[in-house]
């Protein structure tokens, strides 16, 4: 990926009138590019020497129809996002969430977790920021979760692949649990968990950073930017992602998925938990994995169950944390949040 | 001479952020000492929370991405 390599940007950049025309023009070419693109997947399928309806034909057939969609939706839902966010900064939400009452935080913890920009790699800064700035324990907890949980890359795809009805269903369950997850958690009186030297820690003065204006131009460019570093990033698990969700799509017969999968096994949330939280992707690449797992029948809670805990559980921001957190406050943290994708997905098979 | 302080854990970001700060002090001639914290601690008792941040002579300039250029200039200039 080129974002490390520092590119000196031309300084005399775009002017603005042409970010005004180009960007709705981009918009406007991308969506009718994303119309166009079932008859474009069958022509490049047809081109492979394999029978349609065979199973490689199917599988080819769900490739090359994924991945084109998938990147044209992640490119608009990176760009909007980043545009967005761009009204938003851990600095502010820090600041919004040190003076409200608890029982608000939590809400307005999880609202603003899925809109404030952060990357997983200032968690621990930011965790401490915001500790020592007098939040409490849990509201800082339904921030960290509903981030990755309900983020806008995993709704909007899932809108686009699965449809907006489960994507509902994701979004108000996701924010529910980021909520009270984090409830439970202030509920516990946790603090004695942290490492010592984060109780120690007397508040480091906040930030006094002179508020940046940004025109609507700079917040385009924030938009663009976010779009080359995070489309530059994910592009492989988006692969990856769409690779198998094709080989389950072509090959795994239905009945074994309804016997793995099925709204009927009881285990079958629990194990999608269990296999879930070790793996490591990001929404980009999970949604087309969930996208063929529903086309074949696997019950939605199990499913919802695996996809919350692929996104919002992962291993290497537990090792993050670890700074900060004992092992035993990471462990109870997972066995809430772990808890609530249960929760939502023995609901869903229940009633479905 | 002016000290220039990165704050970042050495994500990607925060590598370039020093990058831009070197080539920018030789682009204007500038004696600049760059130094990058990346100890959790002394992140968070800097006051950042949003990585990468850049201090100037012990004064916080800028917290979250890659600086403006433009801005970095005026920064190391002051």
């Amino acid at each position: 990926m080129n974002v490390a390599t520092h590119v000196p940007v031309p300084h005399r950049a775009a002017p603005d009138w042409l970010w005004y025309l180009g960007v709705p023009a981009a918009g406007v070419a991308l969506y009718l590019l994303y119309g166009q693109l079932v008859p474009i997947a069958e022509w490049v399928t047809s081109l492979f020497p394999v029978a349609r309806d065979s199973h490689t034909g199917e599988a080819i057939a769900f490739f090359v129809y994924d991945v084109p969609k998938v990147l044209l939706l992640l490119t608009g839902i990176v760009f909007v996002t980043g545009v967005l966010r761009s009204w938003f900064s851990p600095e502010k939400t820090r600041a919004i969430l040190a003076g409200k009452r608890e029982i608000w935080g939590y809400p307005l913890a999880s609202l603003l977790g899925v809109l404030t920009p952060f990357c997983s790699c200032s968690s621990v800064p930011l965790f401490i920021g915001f500790v020592s700035a007098g939040i409490p324990l849990g509201v800082t907890f339904s921030f960290l979760i509903a981030g990755p949980m309900v983020g806008p890359v995993g709704l909007g795809l899932l809108y686009g692949l699965v449809g907006w009805e489960i994507a509902t269903i994701y979004l108000v369950f996701g924010f529910t649990i980021a909520t009270v997850a984090g409830f439970v958690l202030g509920r516990m009186g946790l603090e004695r968990y942290l490492q010592d030297w984060v109780r120690e820690l007397n508040a480091g003065p906040v930030g006094d950073l002179p508020e940046e204006r940004l025109t609507l131009v700079d917040r385009l460019k924030v938009g663009l930017d976010q779009v080359r570093e995070i489309v530059g990033k994910v592009w492989i698990w988006v692969l990856v992602g769409i690779g198998i969700g094709a080989a389950i799509h072509g090959y795994v017969p239905e009945a074994m998925m309804l016997r793995i999968m099925g709204g009927d096994a009881w285990w079958s949330v629990p194990a999608a938990v269990v296999v879930g939280v070790p793996m490591y992707t990001n929404a980009a690449g999970v949604i087309p994995i969930v996208e063929a797992l529903l086309g074949k029948g696997a019950a939605l809670g199990t499913t919802l169950a695996f996809m919350m805990s692929v996104i919002a559980l992962s291993l290497p921001e537990m090792i993050i944390l670890k700074q900060v957190l004992t092992l035993r406050l990471i462990a109870i943290f997972i066995a809430v949040v772990s808890a609530g994708i249960l929760a939502t997905g023995f609901l869903f098979n229940a009633i479905l | 001479m002016k000290t220039v302080k990165v704050y970042g854990p050495g994500c990607k970001r925060c590598a370039a952020t020093e990058t831009m700060i070197r080539d920018a002090a030789a682009r204007l001639g500038l004696d600049v000492a760059v130094e990058k914290v990346t100890d959790a601690k002394s992140i968070a008792m800097a006051g950042v929370i949003s990585t990468p941040g850049i201090a100037v002579d012990g004064k916080l300039v800028h917290a979250g991405g890659l600086p403006d250029a433009a801005k970095l200039d005026g920064w190391l200039q002051a």
